[in-house]
C-alpha cells in the first residue's frame, strides 16, 4: 500500500510526438483513482509509465516515497492487469498466479497461501489446474485479477481490464472489482474509456484529453460541476446538451436570466430540462425521436427558431409521441455557462 | 465446396495417382533391388518383385567396407552427427536471433534483421567456393565443425521463429516484466514452451536437411572417417573395371532412409501440429 506522486511527467515519442504534456497528480493510499478519456488522451500511457513499461520522459512519478523513474516493473512492486488478461497460455492457472511470487523468492508454503486464499476470493478455486484456454472470459478475468492479487503489491493498474467482456459480465465485474478494491484497500488506478465504468468506480475519477488533465474530483462533483465543455460533453450519458447563448438569448427574450461576464454557451443536462413547468427559460419544440429505455425515455426534440436538436430525459414512459409538439423551461438553477474560447466553465 | 462431378473426380484422382506412381516407383525398385541376390540385376531384367536375400545384404552392408568408402556405421555416425548438430545449432542460434530481432531494440536492429534475410537468397550452392575457402583457411577440412557450421548459420528458421514471435501479444511480455522476468527468464519459462510445436516442425526438416547432405560434405572431406552415408552410397556406386553391386548400393540406400522415415513417423503429430496450428 502506498500513495502515487506525478510531479511534472512528460512523455514525447520520437518524432516530437507528445502524448503527455508536464502532468501533476497525487494519488493517495488505498484510493481508486479512474483515468478516463477518449481513445489517444494519453491515459494508458500515463498508466504504462507508472507500471514502467514506458521511459518518462520528463518529471518524476513516487510509488510510496521512493522516486522510481529508472526502476523495473517488478522492483516497483505494481500488479498489472491487463485488457487482453495476458495469462501465460502454457501454464496452469496455479502457475499463472505462482509465477511472480516464484519469481520473488517466496516461500513455497507463503506462496500456496496465497494461492489459495486468491482463489478462494475469486471463486476460482475449481479451476486452479486448467489452462487458461479452458477458461470463459469472465474466468480468464478473474484470474488476471488473482495474479494481481496474490503479489499483495503497492498498487494495482488496470488497464481496460473489462472491455473485452459482454455487457452484463462487465457489469457483474465493474461490482466485483469494486468490492474487491474496498476490502483489500490497495491503491488502485484504473484506465476506462467507458464512462459508466468511471463514474462508478472511482473514488476520485481523472478526466483526460490531448495529454493534459481536464478535471480531477469525485465523480459526482464532476458530473455536477463540469470544469470544461469537453469534461460536460463527455461525463453522462446522455451527454449534456449545449446551446450557444445568443440564439437562447434572441428566443428566449424576457425570460433570459443575467450571466456572467464571458459565458457564450449554455450546457443542462438531459435531466435538467422540465416538460410543462416555469419558472426558467421556455422553450419548445418537435419531438423526432423517442428511445423507451425502461425507467425512463429519451426525447430528441428540434427546438424552433434555432436549428438544434435537445435531448430530455423523462422519468417513466413518454406522453407526447413522435412529430408532436412540447413545451419545456430551462431551469435556471440547472444551467452551466461555459467560455467557448477557453472551453472553460464560467461561474 | 459440394460438387458432382464423376468425371472431375475421376480425373483429379487419376492425377494424383499417377503421381504417387512417378514418386513411389523408384523408393519401391530400390526396396526391390536390395532384397535380390548379386546376379538379380546384372542379368538385365529387374525383378519386381521382392527375392529372399534382404538379410544377407543387410549383413554385407554393414560387415564389409566397399572400395573407396567407409564402414557403413561409421558413416552412419558421421552422418547422423551432421544432422544433429546441424539441427541443434539451426535451433539455436535462429530462436535467439529471432528473440534479439523482435523484443530487444538496439542500433542496427532492421539492417540486421535484412542481413539474415537477404540470405535466403544465396544457398550453399551459390557461395559455396567463398565457403569452402574460409573453411579450408581455418582448417576444418576433415573435421565435423567443417561439416557442420557452414550450413548453420539459417535465415529460414530465424524468419520462422521471427513471424511466431510476431503473433505473441506484447503483454505477455509486459505481465512478465511485472511478474520479474528478466529477459533470459522471459524466454525460457513463456517465449520456448509456447515454440515447442515450431521447434518440433523445425526439427524434423533440419534433421532431413542435415541428413541428405551430398554436396557440402563431398567438398570438405577427404578423410574416409569422414565421410558421411550419402557420399558413401555414390561412392559404392562409382567401382572400376568391374560392375556395381546394385543389390548391396540398394540395401545401403533403403538402410539409410531409415532415420529420415523414423524421424518423420515418430514426430508427425507435433510437426503438422507446428506447421498449421498456433496455440493461443
Amino acid at each position: 500500500m502506498a500513495s502515487i506522486d506525478i510531479k511534472g511527467v512528460r512523455k514525447v515519442y520520437p518524432g516530437n510526438v507528445k502524448a503527455i504534456h508536464a502532468l501533476d497528480l497525487s494519488i493517495e493510499d488505498g484510493e481508486m483513482v479512474v483515468l478516463v478519456g477518449p481513445s489517444g488522451c494519453g491515459k494508458s500511457t500515463l498508466l504504462r509509465m507508472i507500471a514502467g513499461l514506458e521511459t518518462i520522459t520528463d518529471g518524476t512519478i513516487s510509488i510510496g516515497s521512493d522516486v522510481v523513474n529508472r526502476k523495473e516493473p517488478a522492483e516497483r512492486d505494481i500488479a498489472m492487469v491487463f485488457q487482453n488478461y495476458a495469462l501465460y497460455p502454457h501454464m496452469s492457472v496455479r502457475q499463472n498466479l505462482e509465477y511472480g511470487l516464484k519469481n520473488r523468492g517466496t516461500p513455497r508454503d507463503e506462496i500456496d497461501r496465497r494461492v489459495t486464499e486468491a482463489a478462494r476470493i475469486l471463486e476460482i478455486t475449481p479451476f486452479l489446474e486448467r489452462k487458461p484456454r479452458q477458461l470463459s472470459g469472465g474466468q480468464r478475468q478473474r484470474v488476471a485479477m488473482g495474479r494481481a492479487i496474490v503479489r499483495q503489491p503497492k498498487a494495482f493498474l488496470f488497464d481496460e481490464p473489462l472491455s473485452n467482456l459482454d455487457a452484463k459480465l462487465r457489469g457483474q465485474m465493474r461490482i466485483e472489482i469494486r468490492r474487491l478494491q474496498r476490502n483489500l484497500k490497495t491503491t488502485s488506478v484504473y484506465v476506462t474509456h467507458d464512462q459508466l465504468e468511471a463514474m462508478t468506480l472511482a473514488d476520485r475519477l481523472v478526466v483526460m484529453n490531448g495529454g493534459r488533465i481536464e478535471q480531477v474530483g469525485k465523480p459526482i462533483d464532476l458530473y455536477d460541476r463540469p470544469a470544461s465543455l469537453f469534461v460536460a460533453g463527455f461525463i453522462g450519458s446522455p451527454p449534456m446538451n449545449l446551446i450557444p447563448v445568443e440564439q437562447l438569448r434572441a428566443l428566449a427574450g424576457a425570460a433570459m436570466p443575467v450571466l456572467p461576464e464571458g459565458t457564450d454557451i449554455l450546457g443542462i443536462r438531459p435531466d435538467g430540462i422540465m416538460v410543462g413547468g416555469s419558472g426558467g427559460i421556455p422553450l419548445s419544440g418537435v419531438v423526432e425521436l423517442i428511445e423507451p429505455v425502461g425507467g425512463e425515455s429519451h426525447l430528441y426534440v428540434r427546438v424552433e427558431g434555432i436549428d438544434q436538436v435537445l435531448i430530455l430525459v423523462l422519468q417513466g414512459r413518454a406522453e407526447v409521441a413522435e412529430t408532436e409538439r412540447v413545451d419545456f423551461v430551462l431551469p435556471v438553477a440547472a444551467l452551466h455557462g461555459f467560455n467557448r474560447e477557453s472551453g472553460k466553465r464560467v461561474e | 465446396m459440394v460438387e458432382n462431378r464423376p468425371w472431375l473426380t475421376f480425373f483429379t484422382h487419376a492425377v494424383l495417382v499417377i503421381g504417387v506412381i512417378i514418386v513411389v516407383f523408384p523408393v519401391y525398385v530400390a526396396l526391390i533391388a536390395s532384397t535380390h541376390g548379386p546376379f538379380a540385376m546384372g542379368s538385365g531384367r529387374m525383378p519386381l518383385l521382392p527375392g529372399d536375400q534382404l538379410w544377407n545384404n543387410v549383413v554385407e552392408v554393414l560387415t564389409e567396407t566397399r572400395r573407396g568408402a567407409a564402414p557403413f556405421w561409421l558413416m552412419a555416425w558421421n552422418s547422423l552427427w551432421m544432422a544433429v548438430i546441424i539441427t541443434a545449432g539451426k535451433i539455436v542460434i535462429s530462436i535467439l536471433s529471432a528473440f534479439a530481432i523482435v523484443y530487444f531494440r538496439f542500433p542496427g536492429r532492421v539492417l540486421a534483421f535484412w542481413i539474415i534475410f537477404i540470405t535466403l537468397m544465396l544457398p550453399v550452392e551459390v557461395r559455396i567456393i567463398p565457403t569452402f575457402a574460409v573453411v579450408a583457411n581455418l582448417g576444418l577440412l576433415n573435421s565435423y565443425l567443417g561439416l557442420t557450421i557452414p550450413l548453420i548459420a539459417s535465415a529460414t528458421a530465424t524468419f520462422l521463429f521471427r513471424q511466431f514471435f510476431m503473433t505473441v501479444p506484447d503483454e505477455l511480455m509486459e505481465a512478465a516484466r511485472v511478474d520479474g522476468a528478466g529477459p533470459m527468464k522471459f524466454f525460457r519459462d513463456i517465449l520456448l514452451p509456447l515454440s515447442r510445436t515450431n521447434i518440433a516442425a523445425l526439427c524434423v526438416i533440419l534433421f532431413i536437411f542435415g541428413w541428405m547432405q551430398y554436396l557440402w560434405p563431398m567438398l570438405v572431406t577427404t578423410d574416409p572417417n569422414y565421410y558421411t552415408l550419402m557420399m558413401g552410397v555414390k561412392r559404392m556406386a562409382a567401382v572400376q573395371d568391374a560392375d556395381p553391386q546394385w543389390n548391396i548400393i540398394m540395401a545401403a540406400v533403403v538402410m539409410a532412409m531409415l532415420p529420415p522415415v523414423l524421424i518423420v513417423i515418430f514426430m508427425q503429430r507435433l510437426f503438422v501440429k507446428g506447421l498449421v496450428e498456433t496455440e493461443k
